[in-house]
């Protein structure tokens, strides 16, 4: 790692200057540090300085419940939110994916915030020797490379999948994010908030430099729905996502009324299927349904080289979630 | 360019440490180059295989992706923390007794995130006691066994009579 120098802040406007403060982003924000000091160690992210949101008095950390649904603090640890019973009750989906995601040692460390902004796995991005296009380079090295682990959709320039288990269960819950800036806060839905990187944004969210990510505000879910997170995996424990499902149903005498599905592991961003959706609602809940869901769902997706055994891993994924959601039993 | 040294107090095993440390210096190389604290190893230090797996304020947590200077204001317990004088904590007198380990280089993280387990659960379950230790990797595959010495430390915490007549009969 490259020497920097490490601050604590006493309020979030010092901070949001001080992040702001430097032309080539030089000043970064530490959480609970298991994303960014991989970067670090790797030398992909050479911050000068870091400012310790732990410490930072003013940023939220905990579960809360509100009138309508729940918010959850940006400090929140990975297991609080996995073991948290009001949250397992309300939003099983959540829960669920973040105890498949890392290991106790990471869920005890990890915040939800640091959890939304890590960043891209792809073994390109992670290796300090080649510059590919999401660090600055020209091109993208997986395109045409080893890209078993690689986008179905919204790939190109970059087709790196998002990591996090945690993002599209809150996108299937559409929750908000609301952020602090320089300028005073905004409320940012996460549908828009994660954003396919471009030429001049080579990220994979709208945070600017100088934003904080305070709190994620989840909605109330009508009585009577169900929802999972599914997620497949090279093995069983400690890995990321090979595809994900986050799937969220409401069933009124065997129609589905309400459906939402989102999948992971299959795009930069996590990648709602919107269309499958509405055909979900007004269908019987029965496996001819969902294996037609299933098709429909994964009609776009293109595969690269390597990467068509997902296409078939995600179809699967999709039709269990909605067979163990509609499950009378 | 450089960074300043941070005067920096770290309390471990219950004793507080003075440091003068640069603040990329990750806990675990605080601990085994600037405290000789040697038990916690060091193998991936990407979080990627749990060797050195400490407690900071009673939780399993990685010491690899720790900064020293982030960690003031909190207990950090290592393996040299756990025997009492001449007495092994319940989960080492286990591992021995289990024969939970071949090369010994992961033990001392397996027993650290057992030690949060149980700090937390001093009943667990099998499932809960896999689940502990899935954030550790054993090349050697002591896995069945270090199972076993998780299930004898748990008697033994529960019922410290009846585990220790339990055992000498084998
Ligand atoms: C071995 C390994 C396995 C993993 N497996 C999984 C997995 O299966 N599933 C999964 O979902 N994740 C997995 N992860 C990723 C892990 O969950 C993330 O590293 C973690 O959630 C990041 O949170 P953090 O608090 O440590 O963030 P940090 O590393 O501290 O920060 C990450 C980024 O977010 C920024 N940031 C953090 N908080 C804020 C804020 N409030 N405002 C503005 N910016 C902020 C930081 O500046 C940094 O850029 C794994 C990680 C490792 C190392
Ligand atoms: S997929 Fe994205 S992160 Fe990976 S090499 Fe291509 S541009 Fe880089
Ligand atoms: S050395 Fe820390 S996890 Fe491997
Ligand atoms: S005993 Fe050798 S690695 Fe576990």
């Amino acid at each position: 790692m490259r020497p920097f120098d490490y601050v604590r802040t006493t309020t979030l406007d010092e901070t949001c200057q001080l992040l702001g403060q430097d032309g080539d982003s030089s000043v970064r924000a530490l959480a609970g540090g298991t994303d960014l000091l991989t970067l670090m160690k790797k030398e992909i992210s050479v911050p000068t300085q870091l400012i310790d949101l732990k410490r930072l008095p003013d940023l939220p950390s905990g579960i809360t419940s509100t009138a309508q649904g729940m918010t959850i603090g940006t400090l929140t640890t990975m297991t609080e939110i996995e073991t948290n019973v009001q949250l397992q009750e309300k939003y099983p989906l959540l829960a669920e994916a973040a105890a498949v995601a890392a290991t106790p040692q990471l869920r005890n460390m990890a915040t939800i915030g640091g959890n939304l902004l890590q960043r891209p796995r792809c073994w390109y991005y992670r290796n300090q020797l080649v510059n590919c296009w999401l660090k600055g380079g020209d091109e993208c090295q997986a395109q045409d490379g080893e890209n078993q682990l690689h986008a179905l959709f919204g790939g190109g320039p970059c087709y790196a999948v998002h990591p996090s288990d945690l993002a599209p269960a809150l996108l299937a819950l559409e929750a908000t994010v609301q952020l602090r800036g320089p300028g005073g806060e905004r409320m940012v839905p996460l549908a828009e908030f994660y954003a396919l990187p471009e030429e001049k944004r080579r990220q994979e969210t709208q945070l600017e430099k100088d934003e904080l990510l305070l709190n994620i505000h989840l909605p109330g879910l009508p009585a009577g729905t169900r929802s999972t997170y599914l997620k497949a995996m090279d093995r069983k424990v400690w890995a990321f996502a090979l595809v994900g499902v986050a799937a969220i149903v409401r069933l009124e005498e065997q129609k589905i009324v309400d459906a939402r599905l989102v999948l992971s592991g299959v795009a930069p961003i996590p990648w709602r299927v919107t269309a499958a959706e509405q055909a979900l609602v007004g269908a019987t809940a029965n496996e001819a349904t969902f294996a037609e869901i299933a098709e429909f769902a994964l009609a776009d997706a293109q595969s690269l080289s390597h990467n068509a055994y997902k296409i078939t891993l995600a179809k699967s994924l999709v039709r269990r979630a909605l067979t163990m959601l509609t499950d009378e039993g | 360019m450089s960074s300043k040294r941070l005067l920096t107090t770290l309390a471990i095993n219950g004793i507080e440490h003075e440091l003068a440390l640069e603040p990329r210096r990750t806990l675990l190389d605080a601990l085994r180059h600037d405290l000789q604290l040697t038990g916690t190893k060091k193998v991936c230090d990407m979080g990627d295989c749990g060797a050195c797996t400490v407690l900071v304020d009673g939780r399993a947590m990685y010491a690899c992706l720790l900064l020293a200077v982030d960690c003031t204001d909190r207990q950090i317990t290592t393996i040299e923390g756990l025997a009492q004088a001449d007495e092994l904590d319940p989960l080492q007198q286990a591992f021995i007794e289990a024969d939970a380990f071949q090369c010994g280089f992961c033990t001392a993280g397996q027993i650290m995130s057992l030690k949060g387990l149980l700090n937390e659960t001093p009943a667990p379950n099998d499932d809960q006691i896999l689940r502990a230790v899935t954030g550790n990797l054993c090349r050697c595959g002591a896995y069945r066994n270090i199972l076993k010495a998780g299930r004898l430390a748990a008697d033994q915490v529960a019922h410290p009579e009846e585990a220790r007549h339990a055992d000498s009969t084998h």
